[in-house]
């Protein structure tokens, strides 16, 4: 079976932190960085990277499309009966 | 696997579509309608007709589109995209043409354009984008302001009996026989956006088909004129406006939805 794994990269300078992307993701990869970007605004990071599939829907939501998304298939060991 | 060895090119599912410009969306934070612009743009890419499409903003913050969308787009006066539109389509018959209007624009000062224009049946889209205010002007009652709802002129909320009730715009133009399809969407989920994408499509391609005129309100947050976080906008629209103004199919190749 193989496995999806995703990431995501914000574009901190248009990233406006306003949160949209955080309800929207069920697997509660993405945070809100202390760091501040140059308009003042707290953007969006992968504060649990492990967790994405890259399903897109933050991308989706995004209002200033801040967010671009990668996905891809991982092979992983056959179950073993 | 690293997430860096993710991170690749052909790796990549989504990202900002090459219509938009590359001018930063100058929306408040949360605004529904940086998403708007994004879908009609992925719309407009992904159907190949950047060429062929002509958008009409007129005045409010849906003006600032012209700024971001990178296609043919002109302004109109204050309320007369329709009017703008009309110009346009029949001059060009075979262009798509759309308006992008805010509620204040399209449901107070633009009423006998709209009206007249979807009477008459053009072959255009028409994006309504409502949320409940005038939001560029700093938040004054708009005619689909709801019931109670404060706004910099209602201070003690919107009283029914000397400001009557909120205009339902979208299920008057409903009844106009040269209306061919009519839906209310919205997009504070990615379900919701995806089912607004699906609708924005095949709006243009009524227009392809020549069908008449296909209109779509989208229900939007103004945090800013609500004077709410995003999220918390977002789940106010879902707690109030939703029961007012229901999302879904109005009417569908111009049979009226009961």
């Amino acid at each position: 079976m193989a496995k999806v794994r995703g990431a995501i990269v914000v574009d901190t300078q248009v990233c406006k932190g306003c949160e949209v992307c955080i309800p929207v993701c069920q697997e509660n990869v993405i945070g809100m960085s202390n760091d501040i970007n140059r308009k003042g605004y707290h953007y969006a990071y992968m504060k649990n990277p492990d967790a994405c599939n890259g399903c897109t829907n933050c991308g989706t939501v995004c209002p200033d499309r801040a967010i671009t998304v990668y996905r891809v298939k991982v092979a992983t060991e056959p179950l073993k009966h | 696997m690293e997430v860096l060895d993710i991170i690749k090119p052909e790796n990549q599912v989504f990202c900002k579509s090459h219509l938009m410009t590359d001018t930063p969306l100058s929306y408040c934070p949360g605004c529904g309608h940086g998403t708007a612009n994004n879908l009609i743009m992925e719309v407009i890419d992904e159907m190949g007709i950047s060429e062929d499409t002509i958008g009409v903003a007129p005045v409010g913050c849906s003006v600032l589109a012209y700024d971001f969308m990178n296609i043919d787009m002109t302004q109109a006066a204050h309320g007369r995209a329709p009017a703008v539109a009309t110009a346009i389509v029949r001059t060009w018959p075979e262009k798509y043409v759309f308006t992008y209007q805010g509620d204040g624009d399209l449901a107070a000062i633009g009423t006998a354009e709209t009206i007249h224009a979807c009477n008459r049946g053009e072959n255009i889209v028409i994006f309504f984008i409502n949320n409940g205010i005038y939001g560029m002007t700093g938040g004054q009652m708009a005619p689909t302001t709801l019931e109670g709802m404060k706004s910099s002129t209602s201070p003690y909320g919107r009283e029914i009996a000397t400001m009557g009730s909120p205009l339902k715009i979208t299920e008057l133009i409903a009844n106009l026989p040269g209306v061919y399809s009519v839906s209310r969407h919205a997009l504070h989920t990615h379900k919701h956006v995806r089912k607004a994408k699906i609708a924005i499509r095949r709006a243009f391609e009524n227009t392809r088909l020549k069908k008449g005129l296909s209109f779509i309100e989208i229900l939007s947050n103004c945090n800013s004129g609500w004077k709410m976080t995003p999220n918390d906008a977002n789940d106010w629209m879902v707690e109030n406006m939703f029961p007012y103004f229901p999302l879904g199919d109005i009417k569908v190749e111009n049979k009226l939805k009961v």
